[in-house]
């Protein structure tokens, strides 16, 4: 019968899909769609996905093993039961790390160190206007895009780390007094927060950004420092209801009741007896809210208005290359790089993801 | 037990309420500004007499209270006042003769209708789609098809919004010319020819807003069918049909229409980027264009504008909710 | 002998834990004949609701049946299609689960969930079965059964529910119903409608029940025969009197002899000598809302344990947490050895804090998941009693040791390493920790099962009479009362309705609630429901004496 239910409704999004396509395709009719299929090369497209798909996890499970026979066995333990994606995430993450911290070393040139050559293409073929000493070529203004992918790296992430860990001692330290205190202080803070998330965050942001670049403008301080500084606010908001909501579980408990009538201090109770408890879902969180700012600032970047040069940013370099798509039929390489940047972009917070869904599934017990 | 109209007259007006606050907040966010309105509006160019001549033709010159509540007035009659790059360009040349200025109004009325018109398109494609991939992989659940599912909306979810627009550009526009990869939206479209333009940006709308609808969906029905009364339904032998039409069905319908409405609020935001990637003549595309030109009284209408459909959809979520929960609807 | 109804050989199911196989039932055989009841009991995770389920033919998610047949009617359950399956269930074999709050669906109303059965099967038509299900109301003892139907399950008591659920399952007239564990989340009173008007029911239309339960009280009422498994095994099987009177296993004998343990009555204190603990008149409320205590007082004396009975909603644990200090009472106060002592917690002095400790009823909530148990019960030595380093560490062995613990293997372990038995001891080693004359325990047993509650007692016991503790008991369970009180205090609804020695406490005649409560405590004698029924009526017991006690 569930059988019977799901070809039904299988059916039904096929038939539901046609049809709301079915004015584009009008068009070409059928034959011209079935003919746009064959350039496409589907098969090939899906050779190489498949190829890499495959690698990846070849290359997590070799990540994996390599964890649990070389490593202690706090480390190793937990690498038995986890699923290839946490170990794939993982990976990645250390591989950011590597490529963040040692940007000087391995970028060949400076971030904001210009060229002669504007505008050299990739390949690193004279012949093809590239320059074997820019492999991923130049920019508009003749800076060598391999070191800024690189330096990118340590900006974009860095300044997204940055920025939430100051939206997490925020929004922790409130939530948490707000789940101790209890009373007008918890409504005070929270019908704020209630206000504060009331506006898409966003379109918030870009408000208060649009504010602080007059300021910016006028003090001389660079547009980043008040885009970190706006980002962590906006964002403690999540921060606070999900330490509220945690500590507000934590301070229910009976033990906590004990210790108040044992006759401890506020700062023992909050520190030896909620923090201990709350380390595990807070950690879970900040891998999220990691990747919300993340996404957060380089949508700001691409906008134009997030990290500003001469910083090297992969939201900016997005924007800036993005015109070069359009080349993608005579020279795929100059394609992909505004893909390059944005594939960065993505790579790192499906990694962050796939390592906090491990984690949640661990610390819930839901096993099924 | 309060009856269910006392409490949605409560949300209503907690919603009133929120929104007035919202206004407050965009209101005073730009109250932040440093220095003078008037100086903004004319930068370099700036004399005494002419910021003086802006401040009045503004209002400038009255008490914050009385200026907020006259935006607020004017601004729920449709009036949110001259865009400030008409009228910068129209004081300094010198023809401030007020006839041919453009209102903010008449700037966002075709662009609303648009954005309108390609969120629509979303999520007619992401509704039905994600809900019945949800409902699938919270049957399924653990199959393949599952965690199939799982891996792909993660990664939908993780990717910037501009990541899958070129992807699908590349895909869809370049490499295979099905679709145009700018969206040039004009007045004497007919239907069909507006669907096409908007079907690529409603595309990576939908990619998007399916990964998160999809989950939801999941983990609501999951936790529904967890609940004794259904195992009481399954052990009464009835066919699984029933139980999923009589006793499941009634009670998801929360759940289910908190997910869309909490996703549709959640295209409001994703609208913006979509818009820039693809030109596509919306509110989100001047939105980000009047704050890079610091364009103060089309910002704040945009502002406005996303955060009153955000609010109401949120309140709408709400509201359903409410409405079939089967305990408010027949109290004791 | 006529064939078995339900005949189950070699059973073995699995549950699925992190990937691996687990068994639950290892090989049980069952019986049941045509109109009997069979009684499964164990304790927790013994498998009783699993293989009680496997009667059906149904499994939960999460588990398997690996081996083994199940016959109804002669029919192997296990070989059907899943469409043969459906029309035996709801229709032969019914099903009454522990929670009617959330086994009825929310979204219909009561009457529409009840014929839902006999019309899907083809039973009965939908106004056959409607005046049918009010008929099975009126027998059910259902207050106003024409109606009650006709509203949405939320609307109804709990107690009604699971009389309506009983209807519910009654309504195609199966041969088979599945009770598991109906009366377990109700309060006594209750209880003992929803006991009688099963066995009424189950006799009048000759039913064959599989009754699932952990209380040997409560099955010994209902079954004409009473099997015992442990985890997952048959111990043993004999008919209800045999079983009670002669069991042959030693779980079994172990199992019936909990009961059994009944402390001496300490003769009273007396009458010049001040008492540990004094409640003296005090009336409080949470916030703004109406008093859930009124005039409350009772003496503890050193030495002696007071056992505060009441059902869910009388007020007990709220005169806990105002002797604490956590509630202050409005009016009133609490005396600490003739002392009044400061109405919140906040104002007290560390000595007075340590006065007064407490064991609560859910050790995992109790205990800090995070902290090492010497650390657990340090931290109260190094607070109150200034112990620190091999000082500290010497007196928490000792106290592991007073608790019947080993202190090399458990001073370094954390809490959700240990069972519940285990928490529970520890619980009681950080309040003996604050060398305390007095200590509350609230409900500390009722999260337990039974061998292991026992075993609680005991200790508590022992601790007494060494240390020469104060206790005072907030319990719902009688047996408890029995097995260590020395004087009773009865609530109800924030006021206290009698007190006295235990020995006058369990003689009658008494308070009319304090009757009811007492009379409707199981016992383990097989003829106690008829015994209490032919005694009070049917019509004086559970909300209709509730209902008549409060127009007197």
């Amino acid at each position: 019968m569930i059988g019977s239910l799901l070809r039904g409704s299988l059916i039904a999004v096929v038939l539901y899909v046609v049809a709301i396509s079915l004015p584009v395709l009008s068009e070409g009719g059928l034959s011209g769609w079935w003919q746009a299929a064959n350039e496409v090369r589907l098969l090939k497209w899906a050779y190489w996905i498949a190829i890499v798909i495959a690698v990846a996890m070849a290359a997590s499970w070799v990540f994996r093993e390599l964890l649990r026979r070389t490593m202690p066995e706090f480390i190793a333990k937990p690498m038995r039961q986890a699923p290839l994606t946490a170990a794939f995430g993982i990976m990645i993450i250390l591989a950011y790390i590597v490529v963040a911290v040692g940007a000087p070393v391995i970028a060949p040139f400076g971030e904001a160190e210009i060229f002669e050559k504007i505008n050299v293409l990739p390949g690193g073929d004279a012949e093809l206007g590239g320059d074997p000493d820019h492999f991923l070529g130049t920019d508009q203004i003749g800076r060598d895009i391999t070191s800024r992918l690189i330096y990118g790296a340590r900006n974009t992430v860095g300044i997204a780390f940055l920025t939430t860990v100051l939206s997490f001692i925020l929004g922790v330290t409130l939530g948490f007094l707000a789940a101790t205190l209890g009373g007008w202080i918890d409504q005070l803070f929270s019908r704020s927060i209630d206000v504060l998330m009331a506006i898409p965050q966003l379109i918030f942001a870009l408000l208060l950004m649009t504010i602080a670049s007059e300021w910016s403008y006028r003090s001389g301080i660079s547009l980043t420092w008040f885009m970190i500084f706006i980002i962590a606010v906006l964002d403690s908001t999540r921060v606070f209801r999900l330490a509220r909501a945690v500590g507000l579980n934590i301070v229910v408990m009976d033990y906590i009741e004990a210790a108040k009538v044992r006759g401890e201090t506020l700062i023992h109770i909050v520190f030896r007896e909620i923090l201990p408890n709350a380390v595990a879902p807070l950690l879970a969180e900040f891998g999220l809210r990691f990747c919300f700012v993340f996404l957060t600032i380089a949508s700001l970047s691409f906008l134009g208005i997030g990290i500003q040069p001469p910083l090297a940013d992969w939201g900016t370099m997005v924007r800036d290359l993005s015109q070069f798509i359009n080349f993608a039929a005579y020279d795929p390489l100059t394609a992909a790089l505004p893909l390059m940047a944005a594939g960065a972009i993505a790579l790192l917070t499906v990694a962050v993801n796939f390592v906090v869904d491990w984690m949640l599934q661990n610390t819930s017990g839901l096993k099924e | 037990m309060r009856s269910v109209s006392a409490i949605i007259l409560q949300r209503l007006g907690l919603g009133a309420l929120t929104l007035v606050v919202v206004s407050l907040v965009i209101f005073c966010a730009v109250e932040m500004l440093p220095g003078d309105f008037a100086e903004a509006i004319l930068g370099q160019g700036a004399t005494p007499e002419s910021v003086a001549a802006i401040r009045e033709q503004l209002g400038l010159d009255k008490p914050v209270v009385q200026r907020y509540f006259s935006w607020l007035t004017s601004a729920l009659q449709g009036d949110f006042g001259v865009s400030f790059a008409r009228l910068n360009f129209a004081t300094n040349f010198g023809t401030s003769t007020n006839t041919h200025q453009i209102t903010v109004a008449d700037q966002l009325a075709p662009r609303f209708m648009n954005t309108l018109f390609l969120a629509a398109v979303a999520a007619c494609i992401a509704v039905p789609v994600s809900l019945a991939i949800g409902i699938l992989a919270a049957l399924y659940r653990n199959s393949i098809f599952d965690r199939v599912a799982n891996v792909f909306t993660l990664t939908s979810i993780s990717s910037p919004e501009f990541f899958v627009a070129y992807i699908l550009i590349l895909f869809l526009a370049v490499l295979n010319p099905l679709l145009p990869s700018l969206s040039n939206i004009y007045e004497t479209m007919d239907f069909a020819e507006r669907l096409k333009a908007t079907l690529l940006p409603a595309l990576v709308l939908t990619l998007v807003v399916t990964a998160h609808m999809m989950r939801m969906t999941r983990a609501a029905i999951i936790n529904l069918l967890a609940s004794p009364y259904i195992e009481m339904a399954r052990l009464k032998g009835l066919s699984p049909l029933r139980v999923i039409l009589f006793h499941a069905l009634p009670n998801a319908l929360a759940p289910i229409i908190n997910v869309i409405a909490l996703n549709l609020a959640y295209l409001v935001t994703g609208v913006v980027i979509v818009e820039v990637v693809f030109v596509y003549p919306g509110v989100g595309q001047l939105f980000v264009d009047s704050v890079k030109i610091r364009d103060m009284p089309l910002v704040q209408a945009c502002c406005l504008i996303f955060a009153a459909a955000y609010v109401l959809l949120n309140l709408l979520a709400d509201i359903m909710s409410i409405i079939s929960n089967p305990r408010l609807r027949h109290p004791k | 002998m006529s064939k078995p109804l339900v005949k189950i050989r070699n059973l073995h199911i699995e549950g699925r834990a992190d990937e691996e196989w687990l068994p639950i039932i290892n090989g049980v055989d069952l019986d049941l004949y045509p109109g009997r009841v069979l009684g499964l009991i164990g304790e927790s995770g013994a498998g009783k609701s699993t293989l009680g389920l496997a009667a059906m033919g149904f499994t939960r998610d999460g588990c398997r049946i690996s081996s083994g047949t199940v016959e109804f009617g002669g029919v192997n359950l296990l070989t059907l299609t899943r469409g043969q399956r459906r029309s035996l269930l709801g229709k032969r074999i019914a099903y009454v689960a522990q929670s009617a709050a959330a086994s009825f669906n929310p979204a219909h109303k009561i009457l529409s969930q009840h014929t839902e059965a006999p019309v899907y099967h083809g039973v009965m038509t939908k106004a056959e079965s409607e005046a049918d299900g009010m008929e099975l109301y009126r027998r059910l003892r259902l207050p106003d059964p024409d109606q009650i139907g006709f509203r949405y399950p939320h609307q109804v008591s709990g107690g009604q529910l699971q009389r309506a659920m009983t209807a519910m399952a009654m309504s195609c007239r199966p041969d088979l119903i599945i009770f598991d564990e109906p009366t377990t989340a109700l309060d006594v009173t209750t209880q003992i409608e929803v006991l009688a008007s099963i066995r009424d029911i189950v006799e009048q239309f000759g039913t064959a029940a599989i009754y699932i339960t952990h209380d040997l009280a409560v099955v010994a009422q209902m079954a004409d025969d009473i099997k015992v498994l442990l985890r997952g095994d048959e111990v043993e099987q004999a008919d209800t009197r045999t079983m009670l009177s002669h069991p042959t296993e030693d779980y079994t004998k172990s199992l019936w002899a909990v009961r059994s343990f009944e402390r001496t009555e300490k003769a009273p204190a007396p009458a010049d000598e001040t008492p540990v603990i004094r409640v003296d008149n005090i009336t409080a409320a949470y916030g703004k809302s109406a008093d859930v205590l009124h005039q409350v007082s009772f003496n503890i004396h050193r030495g002696r344990t007071v056992a505060v009975v009441g059902e869910s909603g009388s007020g007990k644990s709220t005169v806990a947490r105002s002797i604490m200090g956590l509630l202050p009472p409005k009016k009133g106060r609490i005396l600490s050895n003739g002392q009044a002592l400061p109405a919140s917690y906040k104002q007290r002095s560390k000595e007075q804090l340590r006065q007064v400790q407490m064991i609560y009823q859910m050790a995992d909530t109790a205990l800090n998941p995070r902290v090492r148990i010497k650390d657990i019960i340090g931290r109260p030595v190094e607070f109150y009693m200034g112990l620190k380093g091999a000082e500290k560490e010497r007196r928490v062995e000792q106290l592991l040791e007073q608790i019947e613990l080993d202190p090399a293997q458990y001073m370094q372990r954390r809490p959700p390493e240990l069972s519940g038995g285990q928490k529970q001891r520890i619980g009681i080693a950080r309040a003996l920790a604050a060398e305390p004359e007095f200590i509350i325990c609230d409900e500390v047993t009722s999260a337990l099962d039974q061998l292991v509650a026992e075993g609680i007692l005991r200790l508590l016991a022992r601790l007494q009479d060494e240390l020469g503790l104060a206790f005072m008991f907030i319990t719902h369970d009688l047996a408890t009362v029995r097995a260590i009180a020395d004087e009773v205090v009865v609530m109800k609804e924030g006021v206290v309705v009698e007190a006295g020695p235990k020995g006058e406490m369990f003689t009658p005649p008494h308070h009319p609630y304090t009757d009811l409560l007492l009379s409707s405590v199981p016992e383990m004698d097989p003829d106690w429901l008829t015994r209490v029924l032919a005694d009070r009526g049917v019509d004086n017991i559970g909300d209709a004496a509730m209902a008549r006690m409060d127009n007197r």
